[in-house]
């Protein structure tokens, strides 16, 4: 990693980084969908994965929350070994993340996905009491559902909702709870111009202690919301780098970016 | 039979919606009219009415309800709902006074009735535990078999379960002096657990972990990703479940005064399904709405079979054409019928003007 920085944010729980995997290896069948990556990420730092269709990043992804388990390797997340762990018992940690096809609680209302969202990640899962209306948790939802601009439609079925309100909701639900590390899977897919704008704010606007990993195609979008780049191809890691090194890397542009690039 | 399709989408009331006017004032008049209904029906209607068809439909409902609840808002439709109800009734006439004295232990029934309770529900968590590592068409093959399974082992049994013959003269504790199996206060005392399962089910539908048993029938992969134990959830579910079922079940053994193999057979299992669907999985209500007709259509078939020189037995066929029908016209059962007949006259207009009639 060649981006350490001297003002580097205090070290979190007996390590200093965020996510670190080792060796992280996914098979399917006879098939390596990502082999052998390493990848370190401090906390607060937000990094792009960048790569062709087919590269690994949903894969990876997958990997790190534990939605397929990694065939081998090691991922620590905040020092701690979660390898083992099932998905819940992360994201109960401090990791979330979003989906690159939306996926949602179609037959809910807004207000009861992010609910629910802030649900999972606190006490009381099984209560059997409804909420009051003084509830904090209904009060950290209505909070989520403003910064994400669906107020206006927080009691429709979500079913309903347009695609943009759609991936502006699963931005919302990564966001519930105390996040400590995001992972965003093409969160611009589909996008309008303006809706890009507003997803390049609701991103630069977090807080600074909450890292993530973007997986984006649209360059205007991940290289101006993240401090480093990870290019992957053919399940590797290839190149690590600031993104004005990557822009600039002949390799990946022959590779990635169709040689014409800048 | 597309039953994740009929997920329950109606509930809408969102916990911080801070409505102007309390919740009383919130009940549609229809409810009201159906309440003060039900409680004056000992005034008009004959015993027969009170006890076999009302205290009959109430008890069904109560079965079918834990189904709506598991099938409907947690997307996993379960053939074991009237084995748990009977598992719970079998404890009630195996721990409390019964005819068969050899076996019954003669508990009192502060012992009993919580015992039955908790045995209903560990075996409905421990069934529960199996069949929600399958899905859709698989659960229902692996609790109708176990729901076999159970059936073939009361029949079988003599020991705890005294096989064929199963237990007779279960009557309910004389509480308050009264003999709940009169007519009149076996009416009511149905009523009433049949008014506490609906509401214990509407309310817990809006609860944390009803909505995330939703979220869960909706979308189970996210669900983990939102920091929730998938499997434990669908657990808890068969567990709170088997509370309403074991009602059911205990009203029933009371209601004929004994329990034997047959009631928990395959058709009865089957028949919880069909109560669940003709009324309408969409709503706690439907479970109730599709045993009163289930009911009415027994009891009252023979007659109408009989002027047309078939036998009493055909009513079955009866049941059979109006599932067929509730199927393939409105997947949402009877309830779904309605709901779409209001939504008609809701947008009815005038044709000339355009204004609403």
């Amino acid at each position: 990693m060649t981006l350490t920085r001297p003002d580097d944010r205090p070290a979190q729980m007996n390590s200093g980084n965020a996510l670190e995997l080792r060796g992280i290896t996914k098979m399917f069948g006879a098939l390596a969908a990502i082999a052998d990556v390493t990848l370190t990420v401090r906390p607060g730092e937000r990094r792009a994965v960048l790569g062709s269709n087919g590269a690994g990043k949903t894969t990876l992804f997958n990997c790190i929350t534990g939605d397929f388990p990694a065939t081998s390797g090691i991922i620590r997340f905040f020092g701690e070994d979660v390898t083992a762990f099932p998905p819940y018992e992360r994201i109960r940690r401090g990791l979330r993340r979003t989906y690159q096809i939306s996926s949602l609680f179609a037959g809910l209302t807004v207000i009861d996905n992010v609910y629910l969202a802030c649900r999972g990640v606190s006490r009381n899962r099984y209560s059997l009491l409804r909420p009051r209306t003084d509830d904090a948790l209904v009060h950290a939802a209505e909070m989520l559902v403003e910064a994400v601009h669906l107020t206006a439609v927080r009691d429709r079925l979500v079913g309903e909702l347009a695609y943009g309100q759609q991936r502006q909701l699963e931005i919302a639900l990564a966001m519930s709870g105390a996040p400590r590390f995001i992972l965003f899977d093409e969160p611009a897919a589909g996008l309008s111009p303006t809706e890009r704008r507003d997803l390049v704010a609701i991103l630069t606007s977090l807080p600074a202690h909450i890292g993530y990993i973007i997986i984006e195609h649209d360059m205007d979008v991940a290289l101006r919301v993240v401090e480093s780049v990870t290019m992957m191809h053919n399940g590797r890691i290839f190149k690590e780098g600031r993104p004005s090194e990557i822009e600039e890397d002949p390799e990946v542009q022959e590779l990635y970016l169709g040689g014409g690039h800048g | 039979m597309a039953l994740a399709d009929q997920a329950p989408t109606g509930a809408r009331i969102n916990p911080a919606a801070a409505p102007g006017r309390s919740w009383i004032e919130r009940i549609p008049p229809g409810w009201w009219i159906a309440v003060v209904v039900l409680l004056a029906m000992p005034m008009v209607a004959n015993n027969f009415w009170l006890f076999q068809v009302m205290g009959w439909s109430f008890i069904l409902g109560m079965i079918a309800v834990s189904l709506t609840f598991l099938a409907g808002y947690g997307g996993m439709v379960s053939l074991l709902q009237m084995s748990i109800a009977g598992l719970a009734g079998y404890m009630v006439a195996i721990l409390g006074p019964s005819g068969t004295t050899s076996i019954s232990l003669g508990l009192a029934w502060w012992i009993a009735l919580p015992a039955a309770f908790l045995v209903a529900a560990i075996f409905a968590t421990l069934s529960g535990a199996l069949a929600v590592r399958t899905e859709g068409i698989y659960t229902i093959m692996i609790t109708l078999a176990i729901a076999a399974a159970f059936f073939y082992f009361t029949r079988q049994n003599y020991t705890i379960f005294n096989g064929y013959s199963g237990f007779n003269l279960v009557l309910p504790p004389r509480l308050f002096g009264v003999n709940w199996r009169d007519p009149v206060p076996f009416y009511y005392l149905c009523l009433g657990c049949a008014a506490l399962c609906y509401g214990a089910v509407v309310y817990i539908s809006r609860s944390p972990f009803g909505l995330a048993l939703q979220g869960v029938r909706d979308n189970p992969r996210r669900m983990a990703a939102l920091g929730f134990n998938v499997t434990a959830h669908r657990v808890a579910a068969h567990a709170l479940a088997s509370v309403f079922a074991s009602v059911g079940g205990i009203l029933l053994v009371w209601q004929n005064a004994q329990i034997a193999p047959g009631t928990i057979g395959i058709p009865a299992a089957i028949d919880i399904l069909v109560v669940a669907v003709i009324g309408g999985l969409r709503r706690p209500l439907g479970a109730f709405v599709g045993a009163f007709i289930y009911v009415i259509l027994q009891v009252f078939s023979p007659d109408v079979l009989g002027v047309f020189g078939f036998s009493a037995e055909r009513f079955k066929l009866i049941i059979g054409l109006g599932f067929l029908a509730v199927v393939l016209f409105s997947p949402d059962g009877v309830l779904g019928l309605w709901d779409r007949w209001r939504a008609r006259r809701a947008r009815r207009v005038d044709p000339l003007t355009g204004a609403p009639r």
